[in-house]
C-alpha cells in the first residue's frame, strides 16, 4: 500500500517530526511495508474472536482514593529548561 | 425561509475525589503552581497510570441516575495532540468503550410539557493543565496542578431545538451531579463546563446542517446568550447564500459574540488507540450493586418526599428541592422548628429575598440552617411575631448572634399574657369612642375590615410585640360587647 507524499507530510507533521523533503520517499517506502503486514493480517480469519484491548488478560487494578503524593515541585522542575513563579515557562502559545 | 436549530452539548464535570484520577497527586483547587503535579501528571518516562476506584464509583452513579447502561468493560483510549499543558502528549480517554452508555433525562419546557434528552454517553478522561498567558518575558507559564484531575464528559444527542432547550438539559445535569455529590458544580472555577454544538437547517430537511462548536461558556446566562447570538450568526450567513464552516468558536462575554478559533481541522486528527498502560476496566455486577447503594436521593424523589412527609404543595417542593443546598437547608430548618410551612415561607420568602438582594448564592448565606432555625422555632412557638421575626432576621443578618439572643438583648418578646393584653386593648377603646361608636353601628360585613383600625393602634401601644392572634380575637369580643 502506497503512501501519497503530502500523506507522509501529514503524519510527520501530526508526531511534530521535522522531516526533510530527501527522506519523504524512504519514509514512504518503510511505512508503506508497515501498512502492508497490517493489511496482510486483515486476511486472517478474525470472526468470533472477541477484540483485545490489550495483550495482557487481566482487568485494570484500582487504586484507593487517597492523596499519596508530596509537593515535590523543586525537585521536578530541576530538569526545566525554563521555570518561574513556581510555573514551567514555554515558548508564547497563542490561543 | 423558516428555520430550524439543532443542539447537542457536551458537558465536562470535574468528579470531586481528593485525589486525582490515574495519581496519589491531590486535587485541592487554588493550590501553589505545580505543588499538586507529580511525576504521573508531568508525564515523566517510566511512570504507570493507576485507576482511582472513586472515580469509577462516580460514574456509575451518574449512569445509574440517567438511566444508562453501564459498561461491564471499559477501555481507556490516547487522545493524542500537542499542547504544552498536556506534557505526555496525549489526554487519556475513552473513546469506543465509554463506560456510561446510552440514558436520558426529561426536561420541563416553558410550557408545562417534558422532553426527553438523550444522553449518548459519558465517558472518563484526564484533565489538562492551565495556560497562563500574562506576561513572562514573551513565554507562556504552564500550571500543571489540574493535570490529571477527573473528569466525566457528558455527551447528549443533538436533541434540543432551541437555546432554551439546552439552558434546561444543562441546568438538569447540573442539578444532578450535584445532588449526587460527584461534581462541586461551580462553573467560575471551572468545574462544570459546558461545550455545545449548534447548527441551523430549513425546517422539513433530514440531514444536519454544518455545526459550529461553541466554547469557553462559563455560566448559564451566557450559555443562552452564545447559543442565541451563534444561531443568528448561521442563518445570516446561510440567507445570504453563504456556507457555514466546521470550527470551533470561543463565546465572549463582553461582546455576547462568538468568535472563530484558529481552524482546528487539522489538529482534530487525534489517532485515538487504546491506552497500553492501563488495562481493560471490568466492572462486576456486586461492585455495581454496592455502588448504587451509596446513591443518594435525587431531585425527583426528594420532591414527591417532601410533599408526602411535610405536606407541602408541589409548588413548594419544587421550589425548595431545585438544588441540594436549598433542599438540605429547608430539612435542618424543618427538623428544628417543627412547622413545615412556615419553615418553608420563611424560606422561599425571607431568606431567598435576602440572598436575592445581596446577590449571594444559599451557600454564602450569613445566616446558617441552623441559626436559620432558631428563628423560624420562636415564630412557631409563638415567641415572636413574623412581623418582629422580620426584624430580628435583618439583625441576625448583619451579626452572628441567635435569633433568642437577638429577641433577648432586643426585649422583642411577644406578649402572650392574656391580661397584659386586655389592658392595652381596654386603653384602646376607651381612647377611641368615636370609632367604637362607628364601628358597633356598621354593617357586619364592614367590620372586618374597621377591625384593621384597633388592631394597629393596640400594635403600636405594644410596639409591635402583642400576639396579633389574641389581639384580634380580644378586640372583636370586646367590641362585640355593647
Amino acid at each position: 500500500m502506497d503512501l501519497e507524499p503530502d500523506e507522509v507530510e501529514k503524519i510527520a507533521h501530526l508526531a511534530r517530526i521535522a522531516v526533510a523533503a530527501g527522506e519523504i520517499e524512504a519514509l514512504n517506502t518503510e511505512l508503506s511495508g508497515i501498512l502492508d503486514l497490517v493489511e496482510r493480517m486483515g486476511e486472517l480469519d478474525t470472526s468470533g474472536i472477541t477484540p483485545m484491548a490489550h495483550p495482557l488478560d487481566m482487568p485494570q487494578r484500582l487504586r484507593p482514593d487517597v492523596v499519596t503524593e508530596e509537593n515535590h515541585r523543586e525537585a521536578y522542575q530541576a530538569v526545566a529548561p525554563a521555570i518561574g513563579n513556581g510555573l514551567y515557562l514555554v515558548p508564547r502559545v497563542i490561543e | 425561509m423558516q428555520w430550524e436549530t439543532v443542539i447537542g452539548l457536551e458537558i465536562h464535570t470535574q468528579l470531586t475525589t481528593k485525589s486525582k484520577i490515574f495519581s496519589g497527586a491531590s486535587t485541592a483547587f487554588g493550590a501553589e503552581p505545580n505543588t499538586q503535579a507529580c511525576l504521573v501528571d508531568l508525564g515523566f518516562p517510566g511512570v504507570l497510570p493507576v485507576l482511582n476506584e472513586a472515580v469509577v464509583k462516580k460514574a456509575i452513579l451518574f449512569g445509574t441516575a440517567v438511566e444508562a447502561e453501564i459498561a461491564r468493560r471499559a477501555v481507556f483510549a490516547r487522545k493524542n495532540y500537542f499542547y504544552p499543558d498536556l506534557p505526555k502528549g496525549y489526554q487519556i480517554s475513552q473513546l469506543e468503550l465509554p463506560i456510561v452508555g446510552p440514558g436520558h433525562v426529561d426536561i420541563t419546557l416553558e410550557n408545562g410539557d417534558n422532553k426527553r434528552i438523550g444522553v449518548t454517553r459519558a465517558h472518563l478522561e484526564e484533565d489538562a493543565g492551565k495556560s497562563l498567558h500574562e506576561d513572562f518575558h514573551g513565554m507562556t507559564g504552564i500550571d500543571l496542578n489540574r493535570a490529571g484531575t477527573p473528569l466525566l464528559e457528558i455527551v447528549s444527542e443533538p436533541d434540543m431545538s432551541s437555546a432554551k432547550e439546552a439552558l434546561a438539559y444543562a441546568k438538569k445535569i447540573h442539578q444532578i451531579v450535584v445532588y449526587l455529590g460527584i461534581c462541586d458544580g461551580n462553573m467560575q472555577e471551572g468545574s462544570f463546563r459546558v461545550d455545545a454544538n449548534v447548527s441551523v437547517r430549513p425546517v422539513g430537511q433530514k440531514e444536519l446542517g454544518t455545526r459550529a462548536e461553541l466554547k469557553n461558556i462559563n455560566s448559564f446566562r451566557f450559555l443562552e446568550k452564545a447559543i442565541n447570538f451563534e444561531v443568528e450568526r448561521q442563518i445570516d450567513i446561510l440567507e445570504a447564500g453563504g456556507r457555514v464552516v466546521q470550527e470551533t468558536r470561543l463565546y465572549d462575554a463582553a461582546r455576547d459574540e462568538t468568535r472563530s478559533m484558529r481552524s482546528k481541522e487539522e489538529a482534530n486528527d487525534y489517532r485515538y488507540f487504546p491506552d497500553p498502560d492501563l488495562l481493560p476496566l471490568i466492572i462486576e455486577e456486586d461492585f455495581i450493586a454496592e455502588t448504587v447503594q451509596e446513591m443518594p436521593e435525587l431531585p425527583a424523589a426528594r420532591r414527591a418526599r417532601f410533599e408526602e412527609q411535610y405536606g407541602l404543595s408541589a409548588y413548594d417542593a419544587d421550589v425548595l428541592t431545585a438544588t441540594r443546598e436549598q433542599a438540605d437547608y429547608y430539612e435542618t430548618v424543618v427538623a428544628e422548628a417543627g412547622d413545615a410551612k412556615l419553615s418553608a415561607n420563611w424560606v422561599m420568602v425571607e431568606l431567598a429575598g435576602a440572598l436575592n438582594k445581596a446577590g449571594l448564592d444559599l451557600p454564602q448565606s450569613p445566616v446558617s440552617a441552623r441559626r436559620f432555625s432558631g428563628l423560624v422555632k420562636r415564630i412557631a412557638d409563638n415567641t415572636i411575631s413574623g412581623k418582629i421575626a422580620k426584624q430580628v432576621f435583618e439583625t441576625m443578618w448583619e451579626s452572628e448572634d441567635s435569633a433568642d439572643a437577638i429577641i433577648e438583648a432586643k426585649g422583642l418578646k411577644q406578649i402572650t399574657d392574656a391580661g397584659a393584653i386586655e389592658a392595652i386593648v381596654d386603653e384602646v377603646i376607651s381612647g377611641n369612642p368615636a370609632q367604637v361608636e362607628n364601628f358597633r353601628n356598621a354593617a357586619p360585613d364592614k367590620q372586618p375590615k374597621m377591625l384593621g383600625f384597633f388592631v394597629g393602634q393596640v400594635m403600636k401601644k405594644s410596639q409591635g410585640k402583642a400576639n396579633p392572634k389574641q389581639v384580634n380575637e380580644l378586640l372583636r369580643k370586646k367590641l362585640a360587647d355593647a
